[in-house]
């Protein structure tokens, strides 16, 4: 084994051009699919806090007595879905508006009876927060004899799933893209480096060492190479970031169990890249 | 030790190697000789098993070398040791290091390693050029590195291929010498060879090929002339 590492190692000094140069491309290459990561980590969590605001407006029929609406509070609590219900009386319905609607604030001020209903404004639990929950408990409200009208807003919720949907599979297509080109680059380089030491490879075999032999220091070489490019990527990315949080908009960065993840990436791809091109070379001998 | 029966080697529609039956014995010295192609080369890759016979079957301590998984194939090789005509050291590897490195693949332990490398720098005679690399050696001594690499693993055979052919005549005569005193440490050699007044000589055992055919073999040929003679 130590030899093996001696030789993984040794490779950084006898090449040291070689192997800053496969250092460089799986560093950039990672960076890519670091940079795409990136934009989808911090597109998740707009999509989350958007998802916060998915909630259920109950109205109420006029003239529904506070106290069916207590009891009908306590009922909808019950829900497995539901998180919070908030009542809001006319009062506060007509007290928000004027608030809210400074336009029509005359107009509010002019009226002799209050036209806005009373409403229930219901939080769905996490993991809830989508078109198949705010229809199942809409349905459910709608069973209540007091109830007016029920609005989730399911358009943009409907939209926001899809959303979801499509910016899942542009990043695993994109991603996945990536990460083959990767697989190329840091095979070529490992093929580079194989082929540098055919003469090697070539003397090993014959004072009898075995292929699984000739193979682990490559296969070390790999991983060291894929490890070292995924930390200058994750660096690069950090760079990236950095510069995007200074200088346009608040981002989100990699926590650190993610940013191993990418150097573990990096390994993994290391790893299959140098069994590959050093198996075929083994093949070919 | 070493047998060939009815071996035939095909490289294309050329044929290497036609009907070769050959038998080396324990403790044995060999020369192979023969004209460039005549198929000397060929004998000595497949008793090391980097090439098969087409058809035909070669048997190195018993085993049939077509049948070998390539993890025996490397067992096998660790057995036997190989000098070439270039030397096939490794430029950036001291006299030591090269020596070594075939114990290192073998995973022999460090504390086994030194010990052995130091006796086989001193049957070669090259203690003293134990820090230098090959490009520092003339190519006698390049020679004598290669066939301490080959000695190391404590091989029952050496198979040694043109091993003087890149060497002017003082270094040959002292790189056949070292081979012979190998072989009478009980070592068997065999040795491809052009350099005909070699095997002049000695009364080793020389087997001449032509055209991938044995022409003469001085064991079988000979003992047919001294019958006849009687």
């Amino acid at each position: 084994m130590t030899l093996s590492v001696r030789e993984a190692l040794l490779t950084f000094r006898r090449w040291p051009a070689l192997s800053l140069l496969s250092i460089t491309t799986i560093a950039f290459a990672l960076f890519v699919v670091g940079m795409f990561a990136l934009v989808a980590l911090n597109l998740r969590n707009t999509l989350r806090s958007i998802e916060e605001r998915v909630e259920i407006v109950m109205y109420l029929t006029r003239g529904t007595p506070v106290e069916v609406a207590t009891v009908a509070i306590e009922d909808i609590e019950g829900f497995p879905e539901v998180g919070s219900v908030r009542y809001v009386t006319e009062g506060e319905a007509l007290l928000r508006a004027n608030e809210e609607m400074v336009e029509f604030q005359g107009i509010f001020g002019e009226l002799e009876t209050n036209p806005l209903p009373a409403s229930f404004e219901i939080q769905l639990l996490p993991g809830f927060r989508n078109t198949e929950s705010a229809q199942m408990v809409s349905e459910r409200l709608r069973g209540f004899a007091f109830a007016e009208d029920i609005r989730y807003g399911q358009d943009w919720v409907e939209k926001l799933d899809d959303l979801r949907g499509v910016a899942g599979l542009v990043g695993l297509l994109i991603g996945g893209a990536f990460a083959i080109a990767s697989l190329i680059i840091i095979g070529t380089t490992i093929r580079m480096s194989v082929m540098q030491r055919a003469r090697e490879i070539s003397i090993m075999r014959l004072v009898g060492a075995t292929d699984g032999f000739i193979r682990r220091p490559f296969l070390l070489e790999g991983c060291l190479k894929g490890a070292l490019g995924g930390v200058a990527a994750v660096g690069l990315n950090f760079a990236a970031f950095y510069a995007i949080d200074r200088v346009l908009f608040d981002v989100a960065f990699f926590t650190l169990p993610q940013a191993a993840l990418i150097v573990g990436f990096g390994v993994g791809l290391g790893l299959l890249a140098s069994a590959t091109s050093v198996g075929r070379h083994l093949r070919q001998v | 030790m070493i047998r060939f029966q009815k071996v035939f080697k095909a490289y294309g529609k050329s044929l290497a190697l036609k009907d070769v039956t050959l038998h080396v014995h324990k403790g044995e010295f060999v020369f192979l000789t023969g004209h460039s192609g005549a198929g000397k080369s060929t004998i000595l890759r497949m008793v090391y098993v980097d090439q098969l016979p087409t058809s035909g079957e070669v048997r190195i301590s018993g085993y049939r070398t077509d049948t070998l998984s390539n993890r025996d194939i490397a067992k096998l090789r660790r057995r036997l040791g190989i000098v070439f005509q270039d030397f096939r050291l490794l430029a950036d590897r001291t006299t030591e290091e090269n020596v070594a490195f075939a114990l290192e693949v073998t995973g022999c332990r460090r504390s086994v390693i030194g010990p052995k490398v130091s006796r086989v720098l001193t049957q070669v005679g090259l203690v003293q050029k134990a820090q230098q690399y090959p490009n520092e050696l003339s190519g006698g001594e390049q020679q004598r590195v290669a066939i301490a690499r080959a000695l190391v693993n404590d091989p029952f055979v050496i198979l040694a291929d043109e091993p003087t052919g890149n060497l002017d005549e003082r270094a040959t005569r002292g790189i056949f010498q070292l081979l012979k005193d190998i072989n009478a440490n009980g070592t068997a050699v065999v040795m491809a060879t052009h350099d005909l007044d070699l095997v002049r000589q000695t009364h080793y055992r020389s087997v001449e090929l032509q055209d991938g055919v044995v022409v003469f073999d001085s064991a079988i040929d000979e003992h047919i002339v001294e019958e006849s003679a009687i």
